[in-house]
């Protein structure tokens, strides 16, 4: 007994997810790039990969409504697809907060500061935090998953750093305060994005044990 | 919680076939537990162990225990009182060529109930308990067979209560029925357990998700695995089981 069309549907599934992710890598990379380069033709792209982010988080959960009205999965299946329409919600607003950087650029682009060189390795390891937990989720592979996880200390120490990086600009006058605090809301958004891409991460383990990370969506007594 | 049935290293030969090899299950009472599996892996041989269905067959050789609530069935119960404890629903509904009325009295006539007022409360408790008697109290008179097939379920689930079961064993009561009486059954089900245990045979995947507590898997005879059904449906131990619900098994 075999259930072709099913899988074939699970890896079309796949497949969608693979590209809302390399979207989601694209804006967040495009983004940390536009902080230096304040290019307009970056900031469209963004704001359009923002919007390309929208959709494909309607296609994918349209193709999750007809994969459980149709095939009425269990098990590894069920897993498979609830986990899936949590994690284009994490994806949907790892692309909103790309294009929430990119607003920021006219702000701070003029700004040179260290922090700002620590704001692009912030979204270095965001991009591959988001590239990781896709992966992750495709090949459930859970050492992957455990890795974002993990990584999310770093990106939380790196933004602390900032922080008190600026914190010291602005106490010695060194920068005014307006652009010290735009830097450190991008700063917050890559460190949101992380958030976002361990909750992806979060969920792949669901899928693949059937036990997140919070308990509450542990079906079995 | 006391077990209703604690079935222990029950062991069933068909001549050389080895139907079921070491089952155990301990069946709680006031629940639904489902018994699925593929074709021909012993569920159905399992729930006939457990009022005896088994006995009148040429060559059946049955070892290990059986306990319905702690008495062994097969050496301390005689069949007849053992299947008036645990009625029995069949997978296509088989009223008596009788009217509704006696479909349903025929059993406590046979226990001996000759009080026309008793015997009408014993139909009319039954007729109520299965969810049917607003639809046949006007008509108790006419034949069972006039009624539709999901009727003719519940007048089945009718005549095993009026027995005075404590449990009700049902082998895919609802395959032959449309969506419409395959719901009015499965709600009834989740009526029922509050006074009865109930242990259904089902090839429906959903349904055994809907509406048991506890879900036991069988493959090529044996209990392959027993668990709670939300945990059976979300994350099965067994390689097995998961195959087989998913439908990807062999």
């Amino acid at each position: 007994m075999t259930r072709t069309r099913f899988d074939e549907q699970l890896e079309e599934l796949h497949v969608e997810l693979i590209k809302m992710g390399s979207l989601c890598e694209e804006a967040i990379s495009l983004s940390a790039r536009a902080l230096e380069e304040e290019d307009k033709e970056i900031e469209k792209r963004v704001f359009h990969l923002e919007t390309e982010i929208d959709e494909m988080e309607r296609t994918i959960e349209t193709l999750c409504m007809r994969l459980l009205l149709h095939q009425q999965p269990v098990a590894r299946d069920l897993r498979t697809i609830s986990a899936a329409l949590k994690m284009i919600s994490d994806m949907e607003r790892i692309g909103d907060q790309a294009a929430d950087i990119v607003e920021l650029v006219p702000y701070i682009a003029k700004s040179e500061t260290k922090s700002k060189s620590h704001i692009k390795d912030m979204a270095k390891e965001t991009v591959s935090m988001v590239t990781d937990s896709v992966e992750a989720f495709v090949k459930k592979n859970l050492d992957l998953a455990a890795k974002v996880i993990k990584k999310d200390d770093i990106v939380d120490e790196m933004f602390a750093q900032i922080k008190q990086e600026l914190m010291e600009l602005v106490r010695s006058q060194d920068v005014d305060a307006e652009p010290a605090l735009d830097l450190l809301m991008a700063a917050k958004y890559f460190e949101r994005i992380g958030d976002h891409a361990v909750n992806v991460a979060e969920w792949v383990e669901y899928s693949v044990t059937g036990i997140h990370n919070s308990n509450e969506h542990h079906l079995g007594k | 919680m006391e077990s209703k049935f604690e079935v222990s290293k029950l062991n069933l030969h068909y001549g050389q076939f080895h139907a079921l090899k070491d089952v155990s299950l301990s069946i709680l009472p006031h629940e639904v537990t489902a018994l699925i599996g593929p074709s021909g892996c012993g569920k159905s041989t399992f729930l006939k162990t457990l009022n005896r269905m088994n006995d009148l067959e040429e060559g059946v050789v049955i070892d290990g225990d059986v306990l319905l609530d702690g008495k062994d069935v097969y050496k301390e119960m005689d069949a007849i009182s053992l299947r008036q404890r645990v009625g029995m629903v069949f997978q296509q509904p088989n009223p008596f060529p009788k009217s509704i009325y006696e479909n349903v009295a025929y059993g406590p006539k046979l226990q001996g109930i000759r009080s026309k007022v008793k015997l009408d409360e014993i139909v009319e408790n039954a007729l109520r308990g299965a969810a049917i008697w607003d639809e046949v109290k006007d008509r108790l008179k006419k034949s069972a067979l006039g009624l539709s097939g999901g009727q003719q379920q519940r007048l089945c689930i009718a005549r095993a209560l009026a027995a005075g079961p404590d449990v009700l064993l049902m082998d895919e009561p609802t395959s032959a029925l449309d969506p419409i009486s395959t719901s009015k059954i499965e709600e009834l089900c989740t009526e029922l357990k509050k006074d009865y245990t109930i242990v259904m045979v089902t090839h429906n995947m959903q349904q055994a998700a809907r509406i048991s507590d506890r879900t036991a898997f069988f493959l090529l005879g044996e209990v392959i695995e027993y668990s709670d059904t939300d945990q059976m449906f979300s994350m099965p131990k067994d390689k097995r089981t998961e195959d087989y619900i998913t439908g990807r098994f062999g």
